[in-house]
């Protein structure tokens, strides 16, 4: 988990998309509730979004 | 320097071996676990290309990654975010699935990779990631026979670019211009799909295949309303027809109600206003393709053109670039789609990070005929099939050859497995069932006793490179089946008004040339031209059926039955043809003729595999 909150800082460094830091941490709360919520994790069958 | 690439989680996974520039191995792993567009971590692939270049993990330099998650994790939340609150239910999907796999990509491939590896230490290190749209102009440029091109790659979408331009010179591959999601081509093409109830991702051949019985009656329609196209091929869709961005559909009902109908349910009946819509899809598809290829042209007075991602695939599109004569030469690579990334995330990586020089094989293209794959030798053939059950024939390879003519001339339709495997969606010869193109029977009995489908798409012609020019009204080479040109006119037969008037199948089932079983209704045809130097085998055999029949054509199709992988090893190729009625097999310097065989080994393939 440590490793990937260090790329997530190096994305957005890199990027130069620090703005995103609050949606990202928002998003990764409510999404972290959906995922305690839902239990299993099915990718939908959809073209783009992955 | 020895590189590995990796293209995987999405569809197509694959892995291929880069050693100082040139490809020593390349697979996709559907073909080892027989799981069609299997979309898992590639390591029967990696193994495969590992064992071939007889090296273990620890000797590689780089690993990399086709693509960049983070960039496609970033494009995931902007897009939410832009849309919120619609896409709420989308976005309850898509998250969990990568706050639990996808985010953690890179720790998952470093433990997966340490399987290869004896001392599991070092490998974070080693790995690189390419952006998407890189690995594919990559893999397009760099095994490619220019010293310099414009490099075209366009597919559905990668992190952000759905469409890049760039130009490559020497070991240098520079993008220019890209256009970014929601604006995409491919998805335009793969909304068609959708509406016109194929599946998405692996219908859009069926598509084009579709467009020749139609005409493109909606090509205005598309225009003025989903797709606003400049002149110079650049374009913008109107997002309120679709709904790929945020929702679970590929279109809305907004598209729904400009086309007058909800969405055809796949596997019902195909009608005329199917066919109408693909014949308008292809037509703008062409439109964009044609515009863009002339203003590349002419803006950068470059004569090359190289091409990869899904859009080029479009054979019959790739054909009229061709034709139009804005470039003098172009070279698609032969596996154009996500599969191809994997090689061209391993070219990038040695051209672009670790810069060394670039390997240019004179008129030759890098691609060693796209046989990158496994291959079986003839002691091994023979142990593995006898272990199989089968009955057979060894030869020397002048005899094996007489027989497959035999066969050929006897209308069968013949397994014909040699060599290396291809690289790459399309059977070049390699894993291949083959037929006699003059028998007016073999398009139907190929497609109803061992294909099961009836498909409206007819088959695609192996020629001789040196003779295509005496049966298509084409010139130059085509070793990977991605040009389609027509048919010479004087081998042509006019249809009478009643046989025009026939519907579908029936209507391809009208001999239309000499060579009725690759002949297309509009009297095109997906050609690979067959080069003594790539595949000396192929072009033999072919050169011998010339000799005894005059004809130096044969019907290529992929040696595989509807929605099956295909084969790989000796045993898969037995068990397709235990399962089918395919009549002769021939395998390395093997014969086996159906009645030979053992009837209790017979297996009922006909639903064995889903549907694609």
């Amino acid at each position: 988990m440590l490793s990937l909150l260090k790329e997530l800082v190096a994305y957005m460094n890199a990027r130069r998309k620090w703005w995103l830091l609050p949606v990202i941490t928002i998003l990764l709360i409510v999404g972290g509730l959906l995922v305690l919520a839902q239990g299993s994790a099915i990718a939908p069958f959809i073209y783009t979004v992955f | 320097m020895r590189i590995l690439g990796i293209s995987a989680f999405y569809h197509d996974s694959a892995a291929a071996l880069l050693v100082d520039g040139k490809p020593v191995a390349a697979a996709q792993e559907e073909r080892f676990t027989r799981k069609k567009h299997d979309p898992g971590f590639p390591e029967h692939a990696i193994r495969y290309c590992l064992a071939e270049g007889g090296i273990g993990m620890d000797d590689l330099d780089h690993v990399v990654f086709f693509e960049k998650p983070l960039l496609k994790f970033e494009r995931l939340l902007e897009t939410y975010l832009a849309n919120a609150p619609a896409g709420y239910r989308s976005f309850k999907m898509a998250l969990p699935v990568w706050l639990k796999e996808k985010l953690f990509q890179k720790p998952g491939m470093v433990k997966e990779l340490a399987q290869f590896s004896a001392s599991g230490k070092g490998i974070e290190e080693k790995l690189l990631f390419a952006e998407h749209h890189q690995s594919h102009a990559a893999s397009a440029f760099y095994p490619s026979p220019f010293e310099e091109a414009i490099v075209l790659t366009m597919d559905g979408v990668g992190e952000w670019a759905t469409t890049s331009v760039a130009i490559g010179r020497g070991s240098n591959l520079e993008t220019v211009k890209e256009i970014h999601w929601p604006h995409s081509l491919g998805l335009l093409y793969s909304a068609f799909t959708y509406y016109t109830g194929f599946r998405v991702n692996s219908g859009e051949y069926k598509v084009m295949g579709l467009a020749p019985y139609g005409e493109p009656k909606y090509k205005q329609l598309i225009l003025d309303n989903l797709i606003d196209v400049k002149p110079d091929g650049s374009f913008w869709l109107d997002q309120s027809y679709f709904n790929y961005a945020t929702g679970l559909t590929m279109t809305s009902k907004k598209f729904d109600k400009l086309f007058g109908a909800p969405p055809r349910k796949a596997e019902s009946p195909l009608t005329q206003r199917d066919m109408d819509l693909a014949a308008s899809v292809q037509a703008v598809t062409e439109e964009v393709m044609l515009r863009m290829a002339r203003d590349l042209a002419k803006s950068t007075g470059i004569k090359n053109l190289c091409m990869a991602g899904g859009v080029a695939l479009n054979c019959v599109a790739n054909g009229k670039i061709l034709r139009d004569g804005a470039f003098e030469r172009i070279w698609v690579q032969p596996a154009a789609g996500d599969a191809g990334g994997a090689l061209g995330a391993a070219y990038a990586a040695h051209a672009m990070h670790a810069r060394k020089p670039r390997h240019l094989n004179g008129e030759m293209d890098g691609m060693k005929g796209s046989y990158l794959g496994p291959q079986f030798s003839q002691a091994d053939i023979e142990r593995r099939l006898t272990a199989a059950g089968a009955r057979f024939t060894s030869h020397s390879e002048a005899d094996m050859l007489e027989r497959t003519v035999d066969a050929l001339e006897a209308g069968h339709a013949i397994g014909w497995f040699q060599g290396r495997m291809e690289f790459g969606p399309r059977a070049l010869g390699a894993r291949s069932i083959i037929g006699d193109p003059r028998n007016p029977e073999m398009q139907k009995n190929l497609n109803l006793k061992i294909k099961y489908r009836e498909s409206f798409r007819p088959f695609a012609p192996s020629v001789l490179a040196e003779d295509v020019g005496d049966y298509f009204e084409h010139e130059v080479e085509s070793p990977y089946m991605l040009m389609v040109a027509d048919v010479k006119r004087n081998r042509r037969r006019t249809m009478t008004p009643e046989q025009e008037a026939l519907f579908g199948i029936e209507k391809l089932n009208v001999p239309r040339s000499d060579l009725p079983a690759i002949t297309h209704v509009d009297y095109s045809a997906r050609i690979q031209t067959v080069h003594a130097e790539t595949n000396p085998r192929y072009h033999q055999l072919i050169s011998a059926f010339k000799k005894r029949t005059g004809c130096p054509v044969v019907v290529n199709t992929s040696f595989n039955v509807r929605g099956e992988p295909i084969v790989h090893t000796p045993e898969d190729a037995f068990r397709c043809f235990m399962g089918c009625e395919m009549e002769t097999l021939v395998v390395g310097n093997c014969v086996l003729s159906k009645p030979d065989q053992d009837p209790a080994l017979k297996l009922d393939y006909k639903d064995k595999f889903d549907l694609d």
